[in-house]
């Protein structure tokens, strides 16, 4: 009778994502992993096949962004789990929720430099959250659900279960694990979600009491789902806010007290705000480099609110005045409740009036520009995606790759809605931009999924646009071709005395049109801007296949503003054009 | 510049009693967030702790390479670390063990033997022209004898490096990083 109950381990796997509520895995079979392909021509799970392992990382990653659901990725071994290291790297960046699973040699082999055998585990330690090699079929349902509960809860992560084919092979009981049990398993991980009430008093009287203020959201608002509470901290108090690389679309762009991104490239009034800011309330960032420039010089006045539920972000960079660690979304909406007190308390805040004006006069001053393009000269970037941006209804999904392409989408897009911005950020993969638009696309496909690239990382991992034709996955790539690695170009042309080395690509190969053709898609080149607007429209109407747009743009064009590496964020570098203004700043 | 001791410890250092998970690789993750993270260790002495399942690693650590803060609170992010006690030394046991084998004529035998009498050092075995001693005690003993070994010419040197417990009743301040909540949290 028991013995009905007996599975192999592979067919165990499979019940287990499917008891995780998987509907899609990305991933490619080998030798190792096959054992786990057979049960899944039996199961609820639709599976995409990628054409490179990075692909299907990066596809999970871009699920995950837009649906807040882990994404899960399944290869074979060795080359395979190698090629999944840099999604890994990426998630854990990021902090995306992610479960990866590699095969592995069966356990008799392992560590006999038997075929296709890596370390996987070993050499994924470092970028992952958590790892873990499975030694026998029992222990498989509970390595999936830790896996899944350790990706998902506290700060978000990516973890890798790593399967011997033997482990997928042998029969084992099936047996689900309980939220108890897998607690039990776990005593070493209790993350915290509820921030300290006396700190959050604390915090309330500081954000009543500064001149100054200056909300700087991150990434961690969106993992938390925490925009509306986000939106209601802001319209209590009035207070302006800056949305980081990560946490694009968290608070709408169109909001008249959103500042847009700050930091190396972020708006002048963004990074400057904060740079003069008396108080940062910082919510679920984490001061990055790109963010502060440099340490010792960053926001010198202010005093530091800092929200995270990673204890070891606290202090990591910058000491707050007031940490505060616990979910981004319960801590908000308990500020929102302790702010209210003070106010009906009868706590009169502090008139924010006048700087409130002045950052708006940094706005009026320094907006977003760039030159025209001369007559018959190359397109220029940032228009491309003006246009692009206007022809798209709110909740465009945008997806990007890494480099002034993935700025100027940033900065010149509109936001209006969180989970709508795919990049990235804290790893800076060339080549994101395609598989996780792919994966986006797959989490919503209810949406229009834009891949903005560029022509360095098209050609990283275009194949996946094969895998987007055959799987029946329509997404739409606007390629900004400048024939360069166009940031490294920049910061060649401005640091190093426009000594050139090694960022020319190639004006005519590939060809894009046929490449893009050859996969399956639908292909414009567009070379003036009167052919702008007219392939925009016709890529938008193109809902059945995939479309690339190639844009062949002017490899001069700079990302500006600038705070060179290093530097201090009151050094910024404006655009030429407001080169003479620029005693506003000081 | 912090003062260095002849035995290259600083003095600015800390003990981290880290209880584990008694797992494979446990001792790779806590050893591979010290290098990433570039925490300078410098002794680790791990066994299993009093609960077979569990592993206690006594750490001492170099705070010129980082806050203590940061170090604990990077190590707790490992699924694996269960507990973490900063020990202070104060008010905490703390012993190592030295094996040394020291190069002695016959003439010099009594001078050492008289050395480790009084150290309460244990002579392991004697040889024609060497001898093998041993010492347990406080680490702070250990750079003593040691450094009175070094009339003598020592051939080989192993030491554990140190492990540590909290001294019992108005004991070390266990400042232990709270695990509260059990259950699914998040």
């Amino acid at each position: 009778m028991s013995n009905t109950h007996r599975i192999t381990g592979a067919q165990a796997l499979i019940r287990a994502l499917e008891h995780e509520q998987v509907d899609t895995v990305f991933g490619l079979p080998g030798g190792c992993i096959l054992p786990a392909y057979d049960p899944l021509l039996e199961s609820s799970i639709r599976h995409v096949l990628v054409r490179h392992e990075q692909g299907a990382g990066h596809m999970a990653e871009g699920y995950a962004h837009v649906t807040g659901r882990p994404g899960v990725a399944m290869v074979t071994s060795g080359p395979a789990a190698t090629n999944l290291v840099t999604p890994l790297m990426d998630a854990y960046m990021d902090s995306i929720p992610m479960v990866g699973i590699t095969g592995q040699v069966g356990t008799a082999a392992i560590g006999s430099d038997a075929f296709q055998e890596c370390d996987t585990v070993g050499i994924t330690r470092s970028c992952t959250k958590h790892n873990e090699l499975v030694m026998t079929a029992d222990d498989l349902p509970l390595a999936v659900r830790q896996a899944f509960h350790i990706a998902t809860t506290g700060r978000p992560g990516p973890v890798l279960i790593d399967v011997p084919k033997d482990v997928l092979q042998n029969e084992m009981t099936w047996h689900w694990p309980s939220d108890d049990e897998v607690a039990d398993s776990l005593p070493g991980y209790r993350p915290t979600s509820k921030g300290h009430p006396r700190m959050i008093k604390e915090a309330a009287r500081l954000i009543l009491a500064a001149e100054r203020p200056v909300i700087y959201a991150g990434g961690g608002m969106l993992k938390a789902r925490a925009a509306e509470a986000l939106r209601e901290l802001v319209e209590l108090t009035g207070i302006q806010v800056v949305t980081t690389l990560m946490a694009r679309g968290v608070f709408p762009d169109d909001h008249p007290l959103c500042l847009g991104m700050p930091g190396m490239h972020g708006t002048i009034a963004a990074t400057t705000a904060m740079q003069k800011s008396d108080l940062l309330i910082a919510l679920g960032a984490r001061f990055d480099d790109r963010i502060t420039g440099r340490v010792n010089g960053f926001a010198p006045d202010a005093k530091i609110i800092h929200v995270d539920i990673d204890p070891a972000e606290q202090g990591k960079v910058r000491r707050p005045d007031v940490p505060i660690v616990g979910d981004c979304r319960l801590v908000t909406e308990e500020l929102v409740a302790a702010v209210r007190d003070l106010l009906e308390g009868g706590t009169a805040p502090a008139d924010i009036s006048a700087w409130k004006s002045r950052v708006s006069g940094w706005q009026e001053i320094f907006p977003l520009t760039y030159d025209d393009a001369e007559a018959g000269a190359a397109l220029k970037p940032q228009y491309c995606l003006e246009k692009l941006r206007d022809s798209s209804p709110a909740g465009t999904i945008v997806a990007s790759g890494v480099g002034q392409h993935q700025m100027w989408a940033s900065l010149h897009w509109n936001f209006t809605e969180p989970y709508t911005w795919v990049n990235s950020g804290g790893l800076g993969t060339m080549g994101f931009a395609i598989p996780a638009a792919i994966g986006a696309k797959v989490g919503r496909p209810d949406k229009t999924v834009w891949a903005v690239d560029g022509d360095g990382c098209f050609q990283m991992t275009a194949q996946e646009l094969v895998t987007a034709s055959v799987e029946r996955i329509p997404v739409k790539v606007a390629l900004l071709n400048n024939s360069y690695l166009g940031m490294v170009r920049q910061w060649q042309e401005m640091f190093y005395d426009e000594r050139y080395s090694e960022v020319y690509l190639s004006t005519e190969t590939p060809d894009y049109v046929k490449w893009a053709e050859s996969m399956g898609c639908v292909a414009i080149r567009v070379e003036s801007p009167e052919e702008v607007q007219p392939a925009i429209d016709k890529a938008n109407s193109i809902n059945d296949r995939s479309v690339v747009v190639e844009f062949r743009t002017d490899s001069n064009e700079k990302v500006f503003p600038m705070v060179p590496a290093g530097a201090s964020n009151d050094d910024v570098i404006v655009h030429p054009s407001q080169q003479e203004h620029r005693h506003h700043l000081t | 510049m912090t003062a260095i001791n002849p035995h290259g410890t600083s003095i600015n250092h800390a003990i981290l009693s880290v209880l584990v998970q008694n797992r494979p690789g446990v001792l790779a993750r806590v050893a591979g967030l010290f290098a990433r993270r570039g925490y300078n260790i410098f002794s680790l002495a791990v066994a299993p702790a009093e609960d077979d399942e569990m592993s206690r690693i006594t750490i001492v650590v170099d705070l010129e390479s980082a806050p203590l803060e940061q170090i604990v609170k990077q190590l707790f992010k490992l699924v694996d670390v269960v507990k973490i006690s900063e020990l202070d030394p104060r008010r905490s046991i703390e012993r190592e063990l030295l094996l040394a084998t020291v190069r002695v004529s016959a003439e010099e035998r009594t001078q050492l033997v008289e050395v480790a009498n009084i150290f309460e050092a244990k002579i392991l075995a004697v040889g024609t022209d060497a001898v093998t001693v041993s010492l347990e005690g406080h680490p702070d003993k250990l750079d003593d004898f040691e450094e009175l070994l070094g009339n003598h010419q020592i051939s080989e040197l192993q030491r554990t490096g140190r492990v540590a417990l909290p001294k019992l009743d108005r004991s070390a301040r266990l400042r232990a990083v709270p695990t509260t909540q059990k259950g699914k949290v998040g």
